[in-house]
């Protein structure tokens, strides 16, 4: 610790802090526009100088390491000289147009002025001018108001991982551009809006839309990945004018993803239910609450009068635990067991073996302090860009070795040690050789069960499997191999495998024997949560999967939209339509909602409470951040009364708090949780090594933005997102054997639905698999997947 | 983009520095795609770019801050002259007025047969020997005269 002094007052940090960090510790505001505490030092604003003594020039505080017995002034007139001078500077170019610019209000430059601006300007030559550039749907450029501080082009090489903007110039005609008008595709570019300490980069979708100081602002929990990122609301009229994030270290640091800052564009679509509808004889009519909910009532008792298991509960993953736990208590009452909110997931063989609630098995910053990385299954930048970051940091800090499993080489921006590209099925056999080779290693060779050894007959290890194992063991490398720092983790791709149990448990397999952390990145906000509140089949009942291959005679949809959100979307489709009576709690009104009965508006997360429990097990309890839009209502509130008009017991609450403290059976969450979640399984699932096949087969990837309902209507994000989606991406090997080229249009067909999709050369997708995301043109195609086939459209 | 024989002196290039440091090879990469082509396009410099694989934005900020690196077409000869103080002092203004005459361009500009350009630089060191310019960034020129100037262009094919 060094001792040193600040205005007088005296300090201990410890070494290589610097004079801008002591000054933060102690609360002295030195003014700053470069410097931020997570992105490198820069140093080219100037405006934290100070005076330190001993050194006859003012040292910019953020760049000047302390050092033992430092007398540092940051308000003596020489440091306030400086700081004037440089405003002075900063402020010749700067175009001054507050009143007409969306930073106003909250803007850096603008509060610093204030302290150290001068009345007058002394520059009456022109000011100079620099052109807007367009770099996507979300940020908004006004690049004359740059003052340089390249916050915006560090952000995205440290953080973001791909550098897409730069300085170029110099001097006078220094300017921030990206490389000849390309957009920022970074899935965290949001960030730079609020990075950006004058009006240059403002959001795009809130533009001249409302002032800072109208704003009111809610505290409220992220919908859309199960990171559960705090963020604030911030509310105008009684309508979410933007998103922002709350700052909380051990989640999303100061950062969120464009999917949660952006999305809030979908809660104010035109597609919004705010009436309940009944259809009768085939047309949507507008119902009251009352009549709409006795309906449901009577045609649910209709059907659970002969058979209760003849309705199917699908809830959707991103619901609240509320919501997800009356649905299934509101079934119970109906003496039904088919409840399920796992919609993508095709392999259910698992069930019945989990000894608690599967998570990610650690905290999140757990993952940036850890030195090797497996990643099973996950294109880590879609499914969560925050995660993504937080590995990024551990192979930049700590030189985590990342390894990949998967059937897509998506680029996770980061440097990947080893990885395996191969076919869905060869997923299992690549796991398996790197169990075998963990196994072979001297150290860890006793540990694997009989049953095991026994499936590693006859596998043949490869070099990248071996390399794969030798990383992950740690052997031969320096790492601490008593409470070693390493972890297995299976994403979103994984969970949606079709032989998922067998991946898990190989992959646990793979973590016990070398004591890594063993995880599931989990899909949608509220996965977790709602396998803890049960939303599940009871034993023996129907799961997401045979619930549509069995159809019902009634299902209740809570959220969900069953072509998009379901594994296998004509099976859904068809389900619905077959089934005599469907009622969907949806905020949309949606065309995958046509084969619905009656439809009755429940709120999105901004407007009703409720409670999230992300990946890591931590329960978050938001409140309403404005009121239920037209005749909407909280979903807990409708399930509630559902409960009551059907005479069920055990419905009067008056509150989610009410709910959640049964749930948690009056006991406190954090306490519960600790006890429930588990990943380890009673039993070995049985591990099929042979099956291999060699149809071509579809890779049903969920694509950033069409996650759930609220991203899919939020038009910047799809604007953002169009690449991605729409199209039949092949590698250039299967596009030569079917005779493609780029571009060319082909019919895709699954069972008997077809579309027809462009062409793309995408050599990321391993041979005969074609990458068919799920979007508006294919949710009609069969499971995500499935076996495939592609012909030239004539 | 560039012939096996640049890229062979980009790869010795390449070699003076470690494997994860191939973006400091950026400034001689570049310089040697000039020497092949007279400037650098931006399809140029995003081919040097992915050759180091460093982002293109990375190797457009180095082409763009120094002002020997040239970003539009220029003539097969490029005269840069200085007319910093020492060289002003010494009459570059002179040397400056003559090579328009004698050329019948401005600074900055390039003679129509694409022969010539003509552009002012920033000191280049050699303060002893003003006036002087150099000729593609590769060949100094100094204690220039009207008449040594003649003679210089004389020799230029």
């Amino acid at each position: 610790m060094l001792k040193i002094e600040i205005d007088g007052q005296a300090v201990e940090v410890e070494h290589g802090s610097t004079i801008i960090d002591a000054a933060d510790k102690i609360g002295v505001a030195i003014p700053r526009f470069c410097y931020h505490k997570k992105l490198s030092v820069a140093a080219n604003c100037r405006m934290c100088l100070v005076q330190v003594e001993k050194f006859n020039k003012p040292l910019p505080a953020c760049a000047t390491p302390v050092s033992e017995g430092m007398k540092i002034f940051t308000r003596s007139k020489s440091a306030i000289e400086a700081q004037k001078s440089v405003m002075e500077f900063l402020l010749i170019n700067h175009p001054l147009d507050c009143p007409i610019c969306d930073q106003g209000g909250e803007c850096e430059l603008q509060d610093i002025a204030v302290g150290y601006g001068s009345v007058k300007s002394r520059y009456t030559e022109e000011k100079r001018v620099v052109l807007n550039k367009n770099i996507g749907p979300l940020v908004s450029t006004d690049m004359t108001r740059c003052i340089q501080c390249t916050r915006c082009v560090r952000f995205l090489k440290e953080i973001g991982g791909m550098m897409e903007l730069g300085l170029v110039g110099r001097g006078e005609h220094a300017e921030i551009t990206a490389y000849v008008d390309k957009s920022v595709e970074s899935e965290l570019s949001g960030n730079i809006i609020d990075l950006c300490p004058v009006g240059a980069l403002t959001s795009k979708p809130f533009r001249y839309s409302a002032r800072s100081w109208e704003l009111t602002r809610r505290p409220s929990i992220a919908a859309h990945d199960a990171l559960g990122s705090q963020i604030e609301v911030q509310v105008k009229n009684n309508r979410v004018m933007r998103v922002l994030p709350r700052e909380k270290e051990s989640i999303n640091e100061c950062w969120i993803s464009d999917r949660d800052r952006f999305s809030y564009e979908g809660l104010n679509s035109t597609e919004r239910l705010t009436v309940p509808m009944i259809k009768q004889n085939g047309e949507w009519k507008e119902a009251d609450w009352k009549s709409a909910l006795e309906y449901v009532a009577n045609r649910l008792k209709v059907v659970a009068e002969k058979d209760g298991n003849d309705i199917g509960f699908l809830v959707a993953p991103t619901s609240t635990m509320e919501e997800g736990y009356l649905t299934k208590k509101l079934a119970r009452g109906l003496k039904s067991g088919n409840v399920d909110h796992r919609l993508r997931r095709g392999d259910f063989r698992l069930d019945g073996h989990f000894q608690g609630t599967p998570w990610m098995g650690c905290n999140i910053p757990d993952l940036q302090e850890m030195d090797r990385v497996l990643v099973i299954g996950s294109n880590l930048r879609n499914e969560h860009p925050l995660l993504a970051h937080r590995l990024r940091h551990a192979v930049k800090m700590n030189a985590a070795e990342v390894s990949i499993v998967s059937s897509l080489d998506d680029d996770p921006l980061m440097p990947v040690a080893f990885k395996e590209i191969c076919s869905p099925d060869g997923m299992i056999n690549e796991l398996l050789q790197i169990l075998k080779a963990m196994s072979s290693l001297q150290r860890l060779s006793l540990c694997l069960p009989p049953s095991l050894n026994k499936l590693l007959e006859g596998i043949e290890v490869s070099a990248n499997a071996d390399a794969i194992a030798h990383s992950l063991a740690g052997l031969g490398k320096d790492y601490d191999l008593v409470s070693p720092r390493s972890g297995v983790f299976l994403g979103n791709m994984a969970q949606h495998h079709p032989r998922y149990s067998e991946l898990y448990s190989l992959a646990e397999a793979i973590a016990s024997l070398c004591g890594a952390t063993f995880g599931v990145f989990s899909e949608s906000a509220n996965r977790v949560g709602l396998d803890l509140a049960r939303a599940l089949p009871s034993a023996g009942a129907l799961n997401a999967r045979t619930m549509l291959e069995q159809p019902r005679k009634a299902y209740m949809l809570v959220n969900v939209e069953p072509e998009f959100d379901c594994r296998n979307g004509k099976q859904a489709a068809d389900a619905m339509a077959q089934a005599d009576f469907v009622v969907a709690l949806t905020p949309f009104k949606s065309f995958a909602l046509n084969d619905a009965d009656v439809m009755l508006p429940v709120a999105p997360f901004t407007e009703t409470s409720g409670t999230f429990m992300s990946m890591e097990g931590r329960v978050q309890s938001f409140a309403a951040a404005v009121k239920p839009l037209g005749e909407c209502r909280p979903g807990w509130k409708v399930l509630r009364v559902l409960g009551n008009l059907l005479g069920l017991e055990g419905f009067d609450f008056d509150s989610s708090e009410a709910v959640k403290n049964e749930i948690f059976g009056g006991e406190k969450p954090s306490k519960v949780v600790w006890n429930k979640l588990n990943n380890n399984l009673r039993h070995l699932v049985e591990v099929d090594v042979k099956a291999t096949s060699t149809a071509l087969r579809r890779i049903g990837e969920i694509p950033l933005y069409q996650s759930d309902a609220i991203v899919r209507r939020s038009l910047p994000l799809q604007k953002a997102g169009q690449s991605s989606v729409g199209m039949a991406a092949m590698n250039s090997a299967l596009m030569q054997k079917l005779g493609l080229q780029e571009g060319d249009l082909v019919r895709v067909k699954q069972d008997a639905e077809a579309v027809k999709l462009p062409v793309r050369l995408d050599d990321r997708v391993y041979d005969n698999c074609v990458r068919v995301p799920v979007c508006a043109e294919t949710a009609r195609l069969g499971d995500l997947y499935g076996e495939i086939s592609v012909e030239k459209a004539s | 983009m560039l012939s096996q024989e640049s890229l062979a002196r980009i790869d010795r290039e390449l070699t003076k520095y470690p494997d994860d440091h191939r973006q400091s090879a950026v400034m001689s990469a570049l310089r040697i795609a000039q020497d092949e082509l007279g400037w650098l396009s931006k399809d140029t410099i995003a081919f040097v770019a992915d050759y180091l694989r460093i982002p293109a934005i990375a190797a457009l900020e180095v082409a763009t801050f120094y002002n020997m690196y040239e970003l539009e077409p220029v003539g097969r000869h490029k005269i840069t002259v200085c007319t910093n103080i020492s060289c002003m002092l010494r009459g570059s203004d002179e040397i400056v007025d003559h090579l328009e005459k004698r050329l019948g361009v401005h600074m900055g500009e390039t003679t129509p047969d694409g022969k010539y350009t003509i552009k002012e630089g920033e000191c280049m060191g050699c303060c002893g020997g003003a006036p002087l310019f150099h000729i593609n960034n590769k060949r100094m020129c100094e204690y220039l005269t009207p008449e040594k100037v003649d003679e210089i262009l004389g020799e230029l094919k």
